[in-house]
């Protein structure tokens, strides 16, 4: 937390249940001033609920959080005025225009575009074409660029935002995260949560989530080096049963897909030379070996199985 | 091996807007083909055509051997397709949904039987047979809707962005079920916005604006443009 001295949001001890499912189970961390802060997990860790909790919507069991000095629960009223909020869901009126989706936020919020234009100007100029176009009409990637631009206009001090880029292209996802930077940039905090483990590389610190529980919490630098385990990234001419083949080695912990590659990860260090005299044995060709660094993908591969 | 899906020249238009701009390719049989591109590129709109559910404005495609414009019918009774937005019914049960797929597709009592047992123990869905689909867990909804799409064992599998939102595990659970039917002779035809899952397939195409802009093996195409990643290839064109 060196980085920043100022603490935006704290949370304390939050446990959350429905009926008989732990949702969140003793959840506690802080996000600075001006921090770009990523919840990452799967389907049911909890990031959802737990947005839900830091922007007032729902009442957590125990525990307290505050954000911009707010408590959640107490001072709610006042807090939701600060902050802004992208849920997961579509959280637009589809029935409304590009333009008359942005008023109608403006303007509960007693603002005016105009009044903010200058913080949503950059991500607004790519929706101008079709201001006059119903939402539900809009593809997924300029969907999520109105909701932030709906989050945006009443210059919130705290941005949350749900899996803003599920679903979204790969191109419009790199200007998403670009546009995250310059928000960081004036000072807004911003807590993201999102299933694609290469844009944890890009906010400041993480957490790991799973089950409702925080695994790691740290920079995505960190969090790839505490892999601390010999990895491999290993390719054949039969990529297909190649995971299967590697887990009957004696030395393989695990044998992940990633992209080209099959991740191996050994229970103790062995020459890759002697990993590729293996595979030969059991009939593959074309085979690669090749030490390489952990990625956050690996580390949350090895954390939750 | 026998071409699957044969596609030439295919283009629908919207009024004087060109969704789809004559697109050509073939996919073999047993093929797992990525159909990539950004939001918007026309991939739908593409998928819509091949499937049977909408009629190209030119062009010629055969899907599984029939034709898109006179044998609709037909291709839907070879094909299986899931998609992130819709395939399972989320207030029935996965005994309901498969029961429900399995008479659509016309199966009999006796091979639907089997089917929902073969599902339900190579998903490990014994005990959730009956819970309703809306509570289970995204990603077993995603493997269950794969299964389904599959049901009535057809010759192609079209995936609309089966694996959006999915977390890693899953993901890679999702493709081990996408390998395992194309070892069976199946032909996968999907789409995704996760790159590494492009690695994954044994050719891609890359649509922009309505047009396939790259297509080969993902070494093919790294090669070609000179960069380490998929995610690279696919930068580097959107933004040509």
């Amino acid at each position: 937390m060196a980085a920043h001295d100022n603490i935006e949001i704290r949370i304390n001890s939050v446990h959350k249940s429905y009926k008989s499912t732990v949702a969140l189970d003793a959840i506690s961390f802080e996000v600075g001033k001006g921090e770009l802060f990523g919840l990452i997990g799967p389907d049911g860790a909890g990031k959802s609920t737990l947005f839900r909790i830091m922007t007032s919507l729902l009442i957590p069991d125990a525990g307290t959080v505050n954000v911009c000095g707010l408590d959640t629960v107490k001072e709610y009223r006042s807090l939701r005025k600060i902050i802004g909020y992208m849920p997961g869901d579509f959280s637009l009126y589809p029935d409304l225009t590009v333009e008359e989706n942005l008023q109608f936020f403006a303007s509960i919020f007693n603002t005016t575009i105009a009044a903010n234009y200058h913080l949503v100007e950059e991500i607004y100029v790519q929706l101008e074409p079709f201001k006059k176009r119903r939402a539900s009409k809009l593809s997924g990637g300029m969907k999520q660029k109105l909701a932030l631009c709906c989050a945006l206009i009443h210059e919130p001090e705290v941005l949350f935002l749900d899996e803003p880029t599920t679903g979204v292209d790969a191109v419009s996802r790199d200007e998403f995260w670009d546009m995250l930077g310059r928000l960081i940039a004036r000072d807004i905090s911003i807590v993201v949560s999102t299933p694609y483990m290469d844009e944890a590389s890009r906010c400041q610190r993480v957490a790991l989530m799973d089950k409702g529980r925080i695994l790691s919490i740290n920079t995505p630098q960190a969090i790839s080096k505490s892999y601390d385990q010999p990895l491999f990234a290993v390719r054949t001419g039969d990529m297909y049963i190649l995971p299967t083949d590697l887990r009957r080695l004696s030395v393989c912990a695990r044998a992940e897909r990633f992209g080209e590659y099959v991740h191996l990860t050994l229970t103790r260090r062995i020459e890759a030379k002697a990993i590729a005299a293996e595979l030969n044995s059991l009939g593959h060709s074309d085979i690669v070996v090749k030490p390489v660094d952990a990625t956050v993908e690996d580390v949350f591969l090895d954390l939750i199985t | 091996m026998a071409a699957s899906i044969k596609v030439n020249g295919l283009t629908k238009t919207f009024g004087d807007f060109t969704a789809v701009n004559a697109i050509s390719f073939e996919v073999k049989q047993g093929e797992v083909f990525g159909f990539l591109g950004a939001n918007g590129a026309g991939k739908t709109t593409a998928i819509k055509m091949l499937i049977g559910l909408s009629r190209p404005s030119s062009g010629d495609a055969r899907v599984a051997g029939f034709d898109v414009y006179s044998q609709t019918e037909s291709i839907k009774k070879h094909i299986g397709y899931m998609s992130q937005k819709f395939s399972l019914y989320n207030d029935l049960s996965p005994r309901q949904n498969i029961r429900f797929y399995g008479g659509v597709y016309g199966l009999s009592k006796g091979e639907i039987r089997s089917r929902m047992s073969e599902i339900s123990s190579s998903l490990g869905l014994k005990k959730h047979m009956d819970k309703v689909v809306g509570d289970l867990p995204l990603g077993w909804k995603q493997r269950l809707a794969f299964a389904v799409a599959g049901i009535h064992e057809p010759d192609i599998i079209f995936l609309d962005e089966p694996t959006g939102g999915v977390d890693p595990v899953t993901r890679r659970q999702f493709w081990d079920m996408i390998y395992d039917a194309a070892n069976r002779g199946v032909t996968v035809f999907v789409t995704t916005h996760y790159m590494d899952e492009a690695e994954y397939c044994d050719r891609i195409s890359i649509m922009v604006d309505g047009e396939i802009k790259a297509m080969g093996t993902p070494g093919k195409l790294k090669e070609d443009f000179g960069v380490d990643s998929i995610d690279k290839v696919f930068l580097k064109l959107a933004r040509m």
